[in-house]
């Protein structure tokens, strides 16, 4: 699609059949049969001119302000007037000497992981009885998809008003089947409030784990379970042998998709807690932002999201090199 | 056309380009923001704009009104970038004191010198280091709100006046099935609330003026403001889920639980009347229920139980604006506009002529409450600014979720306040 593009809008009219036919020689055969360096030379340039406005303003809006606010983690700086009291690491020093930023890199390890011992089950489960024949499949991927495709925002105002003690519909549910309901509520117990925040981040992710897996099992040969119920095999052993090691990949996937939106939990939070209540459930993104535009100590919020861009970035290339490798090595 | 002919001599007020809308690039043009954002509010400035205009000829007032929260943000915004409207909004303390450290905001005291001698001791919170940078133009106190009806049905006759009376009401409303009070800690400053005023009631005025520069907590006063605070949470008179309820936004907002009849009471500020009418569907809020009455006294406190805390809303000027924008703020402080301010009911004027203007009784009760103080303390935390006041308010949010002492929240803000020098 590139290179049509390309054709058409940056050299219209007689050049446009030429160009075609050097791009379809080189498009065949991969490697340019005649004229190899100069047709790999002008593909560059192509590429290099319709990249470049993508590149320009991911410098502008991606690249600049990552730079900007490692740079501010190394000032005192109350977001306004000249960048001038330079303080090197201690802004570092006040952020992990706090203990509020401590529990909360400790909060956002507890999602990582409560994500994947917990979404990771139930949605494999889901999708592989959701992959079998049975009555309103096309139903159940719905309500199960639905909470995904819902805005984080809307799903947090919704189920905070759900949450609220005595009044929310949750509560009074409950209540008349008489299941003890906590005196401030689910939200307002600092020993439950995390847990909640879970249990609302399940019901609005699991949909796209059964969506992940669910294409990935379309992925698995029908022969394969043919074959399987041949040999005798029962549904839970074609399963087991077959169908979930073939979608080891997809899991794996998901699950670095996982870790890393765990890490970076904010919206959720911030609209049912607000990182509260007594920091029960602060994450890494809302003590950040409540630093920066509540308290405009923005040095202290630089300093923490670049810890919060150090923690991701070891995980994704532990992750990567750990277990991704298996998948890329597995390709070639 | 003008900045070709000219771009020899004004070459850099012509570079700055779009943005002479918003700084004082022009010498004719005023940019004032402000967020009466609703009738009769909008309209009524928009009327005291043209007046100016009329009585300046030659200057033009370009008028933003905009809703506080945007307002806000927007302010925030041209802070950072140093593009500051000529004339705009200054919420005093700490925030105006690292606004005028940054070079941002124009010294007033001599300019409007009249204006600040008539407004008096209000003016104090727009002050930094004996100069005053922004003219406040309403200044209210934090009380508490209640629901006359649901104070009868507990047989409470007199609004408490003592830390033991308000004990006792509690116990009489919850006798009656009645949840006592509405809190919105979510939101954090509403809890600190109460601990501002527990200080003003424990400390002497001295001890409060003096933390306020001097950023030192060590006069015991504090630890028994917290005590008091401490006192009134085991009375457990607060709705359920007080902890994450936001303070104002929504039917289950502790605004909206006081205006929806839900419970008795809410220590809030002036504007509450205003919010509780947002919040109900016929607009009326707690109508003629609406009861207010002050920060009862702490038995043994050296401060004036008289004395209120409060703040408001100043105009300030900015460090670029032309000479004509202070001119538009002294006349926004001139008797005739606070008057007219008063008379639409959109805040506590500051200049005494217009006292009588007001029109809404509940308003016009705060406003004798706070003219019969002794001074008004500004909230803490924007007396501190940001940084210190956000550290105070987590720590008075924590004493309420039950994980930290009195001495706790003194100790968690001196260590913020200490990071500050």
């Amino acid at each position: 699609m590139t290179s049509q593009g390309a054709v058409t809008a940056a050299d219209p009219g007689a050049a446009v059949t030429r160009r075609a036919d050097a791009r379809r020689v080189t498009g065949r055969s991969g490697r340019g049969t005649g004229r190899p360096g100069r047709d790999r030379g002008r593909k560059r340039l192509e590429i290099l001119f319709f990249v470049a406005p993508a590149l320009a303003l991911m410098a502008i809006f991606v690249v600049y302000p990552v730079f900007s606010a490692a740079r501010m983690s190394f000032y005192r700086w109350k977001g306004f007037g000249p960048m001038v009291d330079f303080v090197g690491l201690q802004n570092y020093v006040r952020v992990l000497a706090d203990d509020v930023f401590t529990d909360a890199v400790v909060h956002n390890f507890v999602i990582v992981f409560a994500s994947i011992l917990v979404q990771l089950p139930l949605g494999l489960a889901l999708a592989l009885l959701l992959n079998r024949r049975i009555r309103g499949r096309g139903l159940l991927r719905t309500i199960i998809f639905v909470p995904y495709v819902l805005a984080e925002v809307i799903a947090g105002v919704v189920w905070f008003q759900l949450l609220q003690p005595r009044s929310g519909l949750l509560e009074t549910m409950l209540t008349s089947v008489g299941f003890p309901v906590p005196e401030q509520g689910f939200l307002g117990t600092p020993d439950l409030a995390l847990a909640t925040v879970f249990v609302v981040l399940t019901w609005k992710y699991l949909g796209l784990a059964v969506l992940l897996f669910l294409a990935g099992l379309q992925g698995v040969p029908d022969e394969l379970h043919e074959a399987a119920q041949l040999d005798g095999a029962s549904w839970w052993q074609a399963q087991r042998r077959i169908a979930i090691p073939l979608l080891a990949p997809t899991i794996r996937t998901w699950c670095f998709l996982s870790m890393i939106g765990s890490l970076q939990l904010f919206d959720m939070v911030w609209i049912l807690t607000g990182g509260g209540p007594a920091n029960a459930t602060t994450t890494m993104a809302t003590y950040l932002v409540s630093q920066g535009t509540q308290r405009s100590n923005f040095g202290i919020a630089g300093a923490a999201s670049v810890v919060l861009f150090l923690i991701g970035f070891a995980l994704a290339v532990a992750y990567q090199f750990l277990v991704l490798r298996r998948d890329t090595e597995a390709d070639t | 056309m003008l900045c070709s002919s000219a771009v020899l001599l004004t070459a850099t007020a012509c570079g700055g380009g779009g943005d002479s809308s918003a700084s004082g690039g022009d010498d004719d043009t005023i940019t004032w923001w402000h967020n009466s954002n609703n009738e009769p509010g909008r309209g009524y400035y928009e009327q005291v704009a043209a007046d100016f205009e009329a009585a300046n000829p030659g200057v033009e007032v370009e008028v933003v009104a905009m809703a506080h929260e945007d307002m806000v943000d927007k302010l925030e915004a041209a802070f950072q970038s140093g593009d500051v409207p000529d004339v705009y909004m200054e919420r005093g303390g700490g925030e105006l004191a690292d606004h005028v450290e940054a070079g941002l905001v124009r010294d007033l005291s001599e300019d409007a010198s009249e204006e600040i001698d008539e407004i008096g001791g209000s003016a104090a919170g727009w002050q930094v280091e004996g100069q005053t940078y922004a003219l406040p133009f309403s200044v209210g106190v934090v009380g508490f709100w209640y629901n006359t009806e649901l104070f009868q049905q507990a047989g409470i006759t007199t609004p408490p006046a003592t830390m033991e009376e308000l004990t006792s009401a509690i116990e009489a409303l919850k006798g009656a099935g009645i949840t006592p009070i509405s809190l919105g800690a979510g939101d954090k400053w509403p809890a600190a609330h109460y601990w501002y005023y527990a200080a003003v009631r424990a400390c002497s005025e001295d001890v409060l003026t003096d933390a306020v520069t001097s950023l030192d907590f060590s006069d015991p006063c504090f630890v028994q403001a917290g005590e008091e605070v401490q006192a009134l949470i085991d009375t457990e008179p607060f709705n359920p889920g007080f902890l994450t309820t936001p303070a104002q936004e929504g039917a289950t907002s502790a605004s909206g639980l006081l205006a929806t009849g839900q419970v008795a009471m809410e220590l809030t500020g002036h504007w509450e009347p205003g919010v509780m009418q947002g919040l109900t569907e016929d607009g009326q809020g707690l109508g003629d229920r609406t009861g207010w009455f002050p920060f009862p006294a702490v038995e043994g406190g050296e401060g004036d139980p008289q004395a209120q805390l409060g703040g408001g809303d100043a105009w300030a000027v900015a460090q670029e604006a032309p000479d004509a924008a202070v001119d538009l703020v002294k006349y926004l402080l001139s008797d005739e506009v606070q008057q007219g301010f008063a008379g639409n009911d959109m805040g506590l004027p500051t200049i005494p002529a217009a006292a009588g203007s007001v029109s809404d009784p509940a308003l016009a009760q705060l406003l004798e409450v706070r003219d019969a103080a002794p001074y008004v303390q500004l909230y803490f935390d924007t007396a501190f600014g940001a940084s210190v006041g956000g550290a105070m308010n987590d720590a008075i949010a924590l004493q309420f979720a039950g994980e930290a002492t009195p001495q706790d929240i003194v100790d968690q803000t001196q260590q913020a306040a200490d990071q500050e020098q």
